[in-house]
C-alpha cells in the first residue's frame, strides 16, 4: 500500500515537473531564444557599469537571492559549529609536523591571501567574486591551522567579523531603501569609469562584504571542525 | 583536435566518477572526487564559463576534500 502511493506520489510530481519545465520557453530558435541572457548582455554595461555580466546578475539583477544563499551558507557553517564544538577545552595534539611542510605552509599563506583578495576586488572586471575568493582565504587558513600546532583561531575574532560583513551588506541594501531609487539593494552610488576597480557602484563593497563573510564564515566552521573534542583524536605513536 | 581533448576529459571524469564507487579505501575514494571536481571545472573554462570553473575548483576541489579528509580522519573504521 505505502509503495502504491509512493508511486502516485512520484508519476504526480513529474507530471507537475513536465507541464511545468514545457512551458518554460527554452527554445532554440524563434523569438523566445535565450532573450533574457541576450538582453543582460545587451544592457549590463549601460545599467550596472560591471564589465562582468555574470557578477552584475549575482548582486544586482538578482542581489536578494545572493542575500538568501549567504544566509543559507551562515547557517550551515552555524550548525557545523553547534554541533562540533564542545563545552570542554581541547588539547592540543602533542606531536607536531615536519619543518618542511611548516615552513612551506607559512611561504605559501600570505600568496594565497592575496590571491584571494585579488578573485574579490576583481569580482565586478574580471571572473571570480565573493563567494569564490572567500573560500580561497579560508584555503589559506586551513593550510596554517592544518600544518602548525602553534596558530590557534582566534573564534571570538573570526565570528565578530563575520558578522560586521554581514551587517554591511544589509546595511547597503538598506541605503538602496532609503536613497533615490526606492528600493531594498539598488545601485544608489555612481557608476564610475568603466573597467576601473571603484567602478558598477555598490557591486565592489557588497563583494568584499560577501567575501569577508564567507572567508571567515568557512574558516570559523572548519576551525571548529579541527578543534572538536569529539571523535577519534589522534594518538602521538600513530 | 579540441575535440579529441573534450573526449579525453569527459572519459576521465566518467571513469573517475566510476571508479567511486568501486573503491574499497575510503581516503582514495576522496580523492577520486577532487578529480571528478578538477576535470569538470576545466570543462567549465571550455564551454566559456570561468565564473562558475574558478567556484567548481575552489569549492569542489578544495572546500569539500578538506571537508572529507577532517571527517574521515574523526571516524573509526568499522571493523
Amino acid at each position: 500500500m505505502r509503495r502504491f502511493f509512493s508511486l502516485i506520489l512520484i508519476i504526480g510530481f513529474g507530471f507537475y515537473l513536465v507541464t511545468v519545465i514545457g512551458r518554460i520557453p527554452f527554445a532554440a530558435t524563434g523569438e523566445a531564444k535565450g532573450s533574457v541572457g541576450v538582453q543582460i548582455v545587451n544592457d549590463t554595461v549601460n545599467d550596472t557599469g560591471a564589465a562582468n555580466a555574470v557578477t552584475s546578475v549575482v548582486v544586482l539583477y538578482r542581489g536578494f537571492d545572493t542575500l538568501g544563499e549567504v544566509t543559507v551558507l551562515f547557517l550551515a557553517a552555524l550548525g557545523m559549529s553547534l554541533l562540533l564544538k564542545g563545552t570542554e577545552e581541547v588539547k592540543a595534539r602533542v606531536f607536531d609536523e615536519s619543518f618542511i611542510l611548516k615552513t612551506g605552509s607559512y611561504l605559501l599563506f600570505p600568496f594565497i591571501v592575496l590571491f584571494g583578495l585579488y578573485i574579490i576586488v576583481h569580482g565586478h572586471l574580471t571572473p571570480g567574486g565573493g563567494f569564490p575568493g572567500g573560500v580561497v582565504i579560508a584555503t589559506a587558513f586551513f593550510i596554517i591551522v592544518m600544518t602548525s600546532e602553534m596558530v590557534r583561531l582566534r573564534e571570538n575574532l573570526v565570528s565578530i567579523l563575520e558578522s560586521l560583513a554581514g551587517l554591511t551588506f544589509i546595511a547597503l541594501g538598506i541605503a538602496g531603501l532609503l536613497g533615490t531609487k526606492n528600493s531594498f539593494l539598488a545601485n544608489f552610488m555612481g557608476k564610475g569609469v568603466f573597467n576601473t576597480i571603484l567602478s558598477a557602484g555598490i557591486i565592489p563593497f557588497i563583494y568584499a562584504a560577501i567575501g569577508i563573510k564567507v572567508g571567515s564564515e568557512l574558516t570559523g566552521a572548519v576551525g571548529s571542525m579541527f578543534l572538536s573534542p569529539f571523535g577519534k583524536q589522534e594518538e602521538a605513536g600513530e | 583536435m579540441i575535440n579529441y581533448f573534450f573526449l579525453l576529459l569527459v572519459i576521465v571524469m566518467l571513469g573517475s566518477a566510476i571508479a567511486i564507487i568501486f573503491i574499497r579505501n575510503l581516503l582514495a575514494a576522496v580523492i577520486v572526487v577532487t578529480v571528478v571536481s578538477l576535470v569538470a571545472s576545466i570543462l567549465f573554462i571550455f564551454i566559456a564559463s570561468p565564473d562558475v570553473a574558478i567556484t567548481e575548483a575552489t569549492i569542489g576541489a578544495a572546500l569539500t576534500t578538506v571537508i572529507f579528509v577532517l571527517a574521515l580522519s574523526r571516524t573509526k573504521k568499522k571493523t
